[in-house]
């Protein structure tokens, strides 16, 4: 049976950082330390995680958690399980917690190679769509037309010109035993993943949108809804790739309003009804492809 | 194990550990000064269905004897836990 | 103890062998890839019992080492120039988390322009990254030191990683006959790897943190402590290992002929071999020469250095390495020794070897000829002053 809230374990194993109020990585790290309980071992990368949970004196893993190199989530992952299975311990679960651009930029290579040795760890990428704890600088994870630092949106460029890099299906390329799609909108789901993903051997990977008010440009109050709405409106999609085919978790008959997604948050209050009408189109284009290749 | 709130400040020359390795759930410091507005729970409402608590980013709601509860020390105020109770049994005040 | 005819490399990896590490992360490049090419051969024959990682470069190769030194594995590595220089993150981030990893580095020159053989640019210039640099200059002192660098890195006092350095090609590819000790005998040497710094499942730690201003100093100052706790735990290692092994090694440093010698020559690595023969030979002809060979750069060997050199007229150091815009590191490390020490000799420069340029015989002799000249010199050797 599925975990849900009232038989997800009590204990909290995140708690006491200083992530900002309402923050959706925080949220993800929580869930998935329940989850997979007291015998897991976090890598967490230099970012918003590490920044807000690893202040000695103030440390707020309840559990093993260390920092690695920004590249070095999934290969320092890969060495603390190594590590541990060559010494004869072997019930824990090394789970690595990254944010976008420690995944789809600078930790991609790290991650490809041990997703490609099929080392047994989880890796778990926190999306909040750019590089937050620097101060909102584009990531390949940051979507078209967001406004970012450093894709400033102003009469010559609507914010970042380039669509969101795929990396659930670039990891399903490897031929991973296991990857899915999340969203701190649908935390059961995420639960649920996640607890799948403890029960297989091999290379997991789960992508979990996480909003961060501070960067979108939200309320406090709002990182769960908008985390919903993204799924609801199409722009993010709650599927699985296991045993070499896709699977989609949750196909909205009538997708909710694009418009009303963007326009709450401030990082896409420039956009215009052509930018917002190339969003529609690549929506489209992306659940056209998805009804055909996923189950 | 849930971090906890310790006494010792480990900041001296003599306290601080030999490498970067300490105590996991070692804390220090309280997040209470950082609302402005404080979550409270109708519990006369409350069904207890514990959404609050799933989707609190801090996991400072809990349950205790039966009721949901917070920890005041941590939370935030985020105002995440008003939002997503159905029954509105969650009411956000001002900090004064 | 077998005698075998071993390159550097195969050497090294033999004693490598010997300290059975868990785990062994590494990424290929020349000149170093014969000492894991042997590794995994070992693993394959089921001659080493060790996790071996083929990772897809070499920051992930030492980040690999990392985590699993960070759950109390012991931990090995080996890379060269480049990829020294790939993984350069990641050297001050091991040292400073005190993992006691051990890394073999052939040592070779960096590019531009692109050269495979060897100089010593690439390790001196990680000579702040706080790990522990040594320097063999035999095949046979290569398998040593790979015994005993998990020894002193994962000594108690010192838990720093250790980088063992091995010329490139000149070492690392020239055969000699080499004792290999038993695993009994190593195993009477080394004890198993044991710390209080790693995630336990039992008692559960958040490694690898933040520390600000207020304390950042104190952990960088106890980081320097375990560095300076070298020189004792090296005259420990070498002790014990004489006692089994019958082999001596004489710490930090290593003087041939310096007690009475007007003037000293100062090296780093397999180029001493040669020297030695020089002052061999001009020691036949009456000349009052020495010579001095750091083996380890990382704790340096103040010391050493200034007690072997106090009673010269002067001193040059021969090194394969040039910091640009300045002089050798090495020469900049002995002044400073020197200076500290208040010793006051004039002292000189040469700067040889790089890209693999072969430093002759007669380059030497040259270089104890000009030390009578008593001036204080920075020279290219093959390059005259323009």
């Amino acid at each position: 049976m599925a975990v849900t809230a009232k038989t997800l374990n009590e204990t909290e194993f995140f708690y006491g950082h200083k992530a900002c109020a309402g923050c959706g990585g925080s949220l993800a790290v929580r869930i998935a330390l329940k989850v997979l309980g007291e015998r897991s071992i976090a890598v967490v990368p230099a970012g918003c995680m590490s920044a807000v949970g690893f202040n000695f004196p103030q440390l707020c893993f309840g559990n093993n958690a260390i920092i690695s190199t920004f590249a070095g989530t999934a290969s320092m992952l890969t060495g603390v399980e190594a590590g541990l299975r060559a010494q004869g311990i072997t019930n824990f679960h090394a789970v690595g917690f990254a944010g976008d651009g420690g995944t789809a930029d600078i930790g991609l290579q790290a991650l490809s190679g041990a997703i490609d040795r099929n080392d047994d760890i989880l890796y778990i990428c926190y999306d909040n769509e750019a590089y937050m704890n620097t101060g909102i600088q584009k990531s390949s994870l940051t979507p078209f037309g967001a406004r970012t630092t450093t894709t400033p949106a102003g009469k010559n460029i609507h914010g970042n010109l380039r669509q969101k890099k795929n990396m659930f299906e670039i990891v399903a390329a490897h031929g991973i035993p296991y990857a899915a799609t999340a969203s701190v909108g649908y935390i059961n789901d995420f639960m649920r993943k996640v607890e799948k993903a403890k029960s297989i051997k091999g290379t997991k990977y789960i992508h979990i949108l996480a909003p961060c008010p501070t960067g979108w440009g939200i309320k406090t109050d709002e990182t769960v809804e908008a985390a919903k709405e993204v799924v609801d409106c199409g722009l993010w999609y709650l599927a699985e790739y296991e045993n070499g085919s896709f699977t989609l978790n949750h196909d909205p008959k009538e997708f909710s309003s694009v418009e009303d997604y963007l326009r709450k948050q401030a990082r896409f209050r420039h956009l215009t009804d052509e930018d917002i009408e190339i969003i529609k189109q690549s929506r489209d284009a992306k659940w056209e492809y998805i009804h055909k290749n996923f189950k | 194990m849930k971090p906890y709130l310790r006494d010792k400040v480990p900041t001296s020359f003599e306290d601080i550990p030999e490498n970067t390795s300490y105590e996991a759930g070692y804390l220090v410091t309280k997040n209470a000064g950082w609302r402005n507005v404080r979550p409270v729970i109708d519990t006369a409402k409350c069904v207890g269905c514990l959404n609050c608590y799933l989707y609190c980013p801090d996991g400072v709601i809990y349950q205790k004897d039966g009721k949901v509860q917070i920890d005041y020390d941590f939370c935030k105020g985020c105002g995440i836990c008003k939002k997503i109770c159905r029954i509105g049994a969650i009411e956000l005040e001002a900090e004064k | 103890m077998a005698r075998k005819f071993l390159s550097g490399n195969e050497a090294f990896a033999y004693g490598v062998r010997l300290a059975r590490p868990h785990v062994i992360s590494a990424y290929p490049i020349t000149p170093q890839t014969i000492v894991v090419e042997k590794l995994s051969e070992f693993v394959e024959d089921g001659s080493l019992r060790s996790e071996f990682i083929h990772v897809e470069s070499e920051h992930s190769a030492l980040s690999c080492a990392m985590g699993a030194s960070s759950v109390g594995a012991r931990a090995f590595t080996a890379t060269s120039s480049q990829g020294l220089l790939y993984m350069a993150e990641c050297l001050p981030y091991a040292a400073g988390g005190r993992f006691p990893i051990v890394m073999m580095n052939a040592n070779r020159s960096t590019a531009l322009p692109w050269n495979i053989y060897g100089d010593q640019r690439d390790s001196l210039s990680q000579l702040d990254s706080g790990w522990i640099q040594a320097y063999a200059e035999n095949a046979q002192e290569a398998l040593d030191i790979a015994l005993m660098s998990f020894y002193i890195a994962e000594h108690k006092n010192v838990s720093t990683p250790f980088m063992a350095n091995l010329d490139g090609f000149v070492l690392t590819h020239t055969y000699e006959v080499v004792d290999v000790p038993t695993a009994e005998q190593a195993d009477e040497f080394l004890p198993p790897f044991e710390t209080e710094n790693k995630l336990s499942l039992s008692n559960p730690k958040n490694l690898g943190f933040s520390a600000g201003p207020d304390t950042n100093t104190f952990f960088k100052y106890k980081e320097h402590s375990g560095l300076l706790n070298v020189r004792n735990v090296v005259a420990e290692a070498e002790s014990k290992f004489e006692s089994i092994f019958g082999r001596k090694y004489t710490g930090l440093t290593e003087s041939f002929k310096t007690d009475d010698a007007d003037y000293i020559l100062i090296t780093l690595g397999s180029i001493s071999g040669l020297a030695r023969e020089i002052v061999d030979r001009l020691r036949e002809q009456g000349e009052k020469v020495g010579l001095l060979r750091i083996r380890y750069m990382r704790p340096f060997p103040n010391d050493e250095i200034a007690a072997a050199v106090k009673n010269a007229k002067a001193v040059a150091v021969l090194e394969k390495d040039i910091s640009f815009g300045n002089e050798g590191t090495v020469y900049t490390n002995v002044n400073s020794a020197l200076q500290k020490a208040g010793i006051s000799i004039p002292t000189s420069d040469y700067i040889g070897g790089l890209g693999g340029k072969n430093i002759s015989a007669e380059e030497i002799e040259g270089i104890f000829e000009e030390l009578k000249q008593k001036k204080s010199a920075v020279k290219f050797l093959g390059i005259e002053v323009r």
